[in-house]
């Protein structure tokens, strides 16, 4: 159907602007406009490159275009939800082109964390017909004493990118916030902007305003599916033939990948870690002779650096640039020709959002290239692409609203404006995530919002939010208000150290960039260490900074944990299972694959896609257990964690355990061949030594760091007094114990346990596949390790100890100054 | 520091898991708990309890559990169980402000009263607690000789052999096996020692904080609070935060 056969959907002046350009509008533009005229809900799924944006603002601009002028100023038309600040404002660009081209009057401007003062008071006084920003900022304009009157005459949100928000905190905090603004303006239609998913219907929910008693809350979102596109073309890179048996570098492709760089325009090398985002670059430079611009781009980098990298990008100055995540999302850079993926993809809806990183334009396929690092990626690489060649994505559970996330909303809406309880309910219960919010939580949230929540009641003086005359809760006072205001947003990020030059006689220079706490724990005073792109000595650490020296001629110190940060999916993972389970197929595989391959299946076995594969040996003094789940590094750590446990019941003497995304390994004093397996894998595993596990570890005081952040019980900024990250910490870990001892069940305990369980140790996971191998252990007895034991072996020594190994280092080192001491 | 200068401080594993020495040439035990045993006198030392420390920032906005002060105070009761003191010392800083006793629950104000029973209490003031409990039983006193050693909260600049302070929360932080582990911590020389904080909410600095410049004579040893036993880690295994 072309624009011509509805002549009625777009304006005259609209219909002009597609024509002069030489477009029609396409159908699911189309289909935007008449959702907008008939005053419905709409979640728009298509690629990369389809006009989504436009899509979603034809509605909007038609209205704005075809209503009176006002005798009254009016408040804000459309709010646009952007999960970036620098796509809020490229949108902003990028709409201010038809607007000017149609000649129309209408305003469109953002408002990001970055927008100056004045320009966000003007926006308050005289509100734009189109703000563009991001949930922070809506989080803190419902935050606002006149929140109710600002956004009374709002009739649209948009939510571009909304597969990226709505499975985590931020998509909740989002989710509370439509449903306050649908409050102040009934009319207001919900609309999605999505890549494409593997199941809408599961976002349709997250956007539906209908309540648990309907039947489907899907319903009430009208679904508009922009054409597919042609199919990516991808192809899997094999260096000579050969591939390593074990490593997450790739360094052995990487003279290919530098070849493959000198053929195109423009290529886009994404990596899973910054580790290897540094290394990769660091190689590709030493091949470099022909002195290309390739540059990196990375979370740790100074802001002001990857802004200087997106900008020469965008204007065509660079031939290739090597990033994580960070550029997942963002803004379009046109002229990207290729897409590499370093290391395994780990899951096939981002590796599509990558890939479609690449040509922009819906009629030319994208074109990208995966370079395993390892022999199991081989298998994951060729997995992802048979995904994608089936259009099949990554399944994701439906999202329940975190409690934590609901406290600072209650807040929230305590210093705009006095609530009702009752009515706040049910206004919550219409942001999908809550719809099924039990009462007895809410009034739990709205007591530790107000007191604590604590057993013992001592705190009622100190009441942050009170009940008033009229029954209504109200915020204590103007301070309070301050402080919350100050402490919007679900984003938590990690305590930070700045990397900076140090100047002469112990002064502190140039910002380089900055690191998670973590990343230099490895790292002793005069070791070297790439980052940035070169080459630094570490001088020191002061409680803010690490201070360094450039050291280019040195070989730096290799951060010796690879591996990704992204677990493989499930989906992925049962595919890798299946092509190994099928000889056939084996031919297709590089050589040498294909030949490790077929010595595992002489000399130990090969399970079936239903089958987990056990392998029992000795090997030196030790005895190993190993087993091949497939189920990604976190899966596999609490497992091991939980075997461990139960192997030192069985008194056979677990020594240690290494995992990598594919296999686990243990290994012990004793032998492990003849005990009952079925019983060892039982699923009562996640029961009572979950627990006692989980509150002990360190994931659970980083987990209650950041329900406690978001919660409001510690504030990361106070008017006047910065506090750095690294003080929250240390007072979140001594409050964490304290609580746990004196009240267990406490509501942020509770956040923090459920928080620790799917994003940090992954126990649903466990939990599937300890059902799906139950009766299906395939136990092969061997003299010595098999070829599929040989990765795994070869990462042992390379893994930080986690749990409870606090106490042993401090007694090793005891130890040896006792020791020295006795000498 | 090398074996040569341990030898001279000699310290020994005390069958409680504390640290046996010699400061000043008077003999302690660093208990894993933070307190500080001597044994001769019989008399237990804790420093920087900053009792109601949570109700403080509750009274400000942050509603912290509100369960620190007796965390506290069960640790300590657990201590003068372990001891049986004739004396009991608080170095200073024992409530978090001045208006911090009138908040103790009575409950809790009752079992701080009871240590008092068959012994003395003593309180020397701190900074944050400068004129001491006013209902509470003891003594006040603003610095205290034990012998060679002179107790007070504030360490004084410069050598000071003998002194045994707190105030400064110290905490050691040590490299080992890929992470780092940071626990608060005993500082000494053998001629001074500071005391770890003691209690529940109190916040370290590190050792190798400038804050430390200039007590100790050598580089000191740090004895770090482990889960049942003190550890002895000498200064060149810490790491700055």
């Amino acid at each position: 159907m072309t624009a011509a056969a509805l002549p009625a959907l777009l304006p005259e002046r609209f219909e002009a602007w597609f024509a002069g350009r030489g477009w029609a509008a396409r159908q699911h533009q189309l289909d935007m406009v008449q959702a907008g005229l008939d005053e419905a809900h709409a979640l728009l799924i298509a690629p990369t490159g389809g006009g989504k944006t436009l899509a979603g603002f034809l509605p909007s601009l038609i209205e704005l275009s075809q209503r009176p002028k006002p005798n009254t100023p009016r408040g804000v038309h459309t709010l646009y939800i952007s999960p970036l600040k620098a796509l809020a404002v490229d949108v902003e660009r990028n709409l201010m082109t038809p607007i000017a081209q149609m000649g129309l009057n209408i305003s469109a401007e953002s408002r990001t964390g970055d927008t100056g003062e004045a320009r966000k008071v003007r926006q308050r006084i005289k509100p734009p017909d189109i703000l563009l920003t991001t949930p922070e900022q809506l989080a803190l304009f419902c935050a606002w004493e006149g929140a109710r009157l600002y956004f009374e005459d709002l009739r649209c949100i948009i939510i571009d990118e909304i597969h990226s928000l709505w499975p985590q905190k931020r998509g909740d905090l989002l989710a509370l916030d439509i449903a306050r603004l649908q409050q102040f303006a009934p009319r207001m239609r919900r609309v999605g902007l999505s890549a494409t998913v593997d199941d809408p219907d599961m976002i349709r929910r997250w956007l539906s305003p209908a309540g648990g008693e309907s039947a489907d809350p899907a319903e009430a979102v009208r679904l508009v599916r922009g054409p597919p596109g042609p199919l990516p073309q991808v192809e899997v890179l094999i260096s000579e033939g050969r591939v390593p048996w074990a490593g997450h570098t790739a360094q052995h492709a990487m003279a290919d990948v530098y070849e493959v760089i000198k053929r195109h325009k423009t290529s886009l090398i994404f990596v899973n870690t910054r580790f290897q985002a540094e290394f990769a670059f660091q190689e590709l430079w030493k091949l470099n002779d022909d002195n290309l611009p390739i540059a990196l781009h990375h979370g740790s980098l100074a802001a002001e650096q990857r802004r200087k990298v997106e900008s020469a990008m965008a204007k065509g100055d660079l031939r290739a640039v090597v990033c994580t995540s960070t550029l997942d999302l963002g803004i379009d850079w046109g002229d990207v020709d290729l897409v590499i993926q370093l290391a395994a993809p780990k899951g096939a809806s981002r590796m599509v959002q990558r890939i479609g990183r690449a040509n922009h334009r819906l009629d030319e396929p994208s074109k990208a290239i995966f370079v395993p690092a390892n022999r199991f990626e081989v298998l994951e690489c060729q997995a992802a692409r048979e995904a994608i060649a089936e259009n099949a994505f990554d399944a994701e559970p439906a999202r329940i609203g975190a409690l934590d996330v609901l406290a600072q909303h209650v807040m929230g809406c305590a210093v705009s404006e006095p609530f009702d309880l009752l009515a706040l309910y049910d206004e919550v219960r219409t942001a999908g995530p809550y719809r099924d919010l039990a009462w007895e939580d809410f009034e739990q949230v709205v007591e530790f919002v107000s007191t604590g929540g604590y057993a013992l009641r001592t705190y009622d003086r100190f009441r942050r939010i009170v009940k008033n005359a009229d029954g209504l809760w109200t915020v204590r006072n103007a301070q309070t208000a301050q402080r919350h205001r100050m402490n919007v947003g679900a984003i938590v990020s990690p305590a930070v150290i700045n990397i900076r030059m140090a100047g002469r006689r112990g002064t502190v220079g140039r910002k380089i960039g900055e690191v998670e706490e973590g990343y230099l724990e490895m790292l002793e005073p005069g070791d070297t260490f790439i980052f940035a792109g070169g080459v630094w000595r570490l001088q020191g650490v002061t409680s803010t900074d690490a201070l360094v020296t450039p050291a280019p001629n040195d070989d730096p110190k290799l951060p010796s944990w690879g591996g990704s940060k992204f677990a493989i999916s499930t989906f992925l993972a049962a595919k890798v299972r299946r092509m190994m389970s099928e000889p056939d197929t084996w031919k297709d595989l590089p050589t040498d694959v294909c030949e490790w391959l077929t010595v595992q299946q002489d000399k130990s076995m090969i399970p079936t896609p239903q089958q987990m594969l056990l392998e029992t040996f000795p090997r030196g003094k030790r005895h190993f257990l190993v087993i091949y789940p497939f189920e990604g590094r976190l899966a596999h750590t609490t497992l091991a964690m939980l075997l461990t446990r139960r192997l030192d019941r069985l008194r056979v003497g677990p020594l240690g355990f290494v995992v990598n995304d594919y296999a686990m390994a243990i290994w012990s004093l004793k032998p492990m061949d003849d005990l009952d397996f079925d019983s060892l894998f039982d699923q009562d595993m996640l029961g009572d030594d979950l627990e006692a596990w989980l509150d002990e570890s360190f994931m659970m005081k980083r987990a209650f760091k950041g329900c406690a952040l978001i919660a409001g019980l510690i504030e990361r900024r106070m008017p006047g007094a910065e506090k750095s990250g690294r003080q929250v910490t240390f007072s979140t870990d001594l409050i964490y114990d304290v609580l746990r001892r004196h009240q267990p069940d406490h509501l942020l305990l509770r956040t923090a346990r459920v928080d620790a369980a799917s994003g940090m140790i992954d126990v649903a996971r466990v939990g599937q596949m300890l059902d799906r191998i139950n009766g299906q252990i395939l136990h092969s007895r061997l003299d010595h390790l098999s070829p599929f034991a040989v990765p795994i072996l070869l990462e042992i020594g390379k893994e930080r100890v986690g749990g409870d190994a606090a106490d042993m280092i401090l007694a090793e080192a005891a130890e040896d100054l006792i020791a020295e001491a006795l000498s | 520091m090398n074996a040569q200068a341990l030898r001279e401080r000699s310290f020994a594993t005390s069958p409680c898991g504390g640290v046996a020495m010699a400061i000043h040439g008077h003999p302690v035990v660093m208990r894993h708990s933070g307190a500080l045993w001597l044994p001769i006198e019989r008399m237990l030392i804790v420093a920087d309890l900053h009792f109601e420390k949570g109700s403080a920032y509750a009274a400000r906005g942050q509603l912290l559990p509100p369960y620190d002060t007796v965390e506290t105070l069960s640790r300590l009761e657990a201590e003068t169980a372990a001891t049986t003191p004739a004396i009991l010392v608080f170095l200073g800083d024992s409530f978090h402000d001045s208006r911090a006793e009138d908040r103790l629950a009575p409950l809790v104000a009752e079992r701080i009263a009871a240590l008092a029973l068959g012994r003395t209490l003593i309180w020397a003031v701190g900074n944050h607690d400068e004129d001491g409990p006013r209902a509470l039983p003891g003594e006040l006193a603003d610095e205290l000789s034990v012998g060679t050693l002179v107790l007070r909260h504030e360490p004084q600049g410069g050598r000071q052999p003998g002194e045994i302070a707190g105030h400064l929360h110290p905490c050691a932080r040590l490299v080992g096996r890929g992470r780092a582990v940071r626990r608060r911590c005993f500082a000494t020389d053998g001629e001074r020692v500071i005391l770890p904080a003691f209690g529940a909410y109190a916040g370290g600095l590190n050792i190798r904080d400038k804050a430390y410049a200039g007590m100790f004579t050598a580089p000191p040893l740090a004895v770090a609070l482990g889960k049942d036993r003190a550890h002895p880690l000498s200064w060149a295994m810490l790491g700055g935060d």
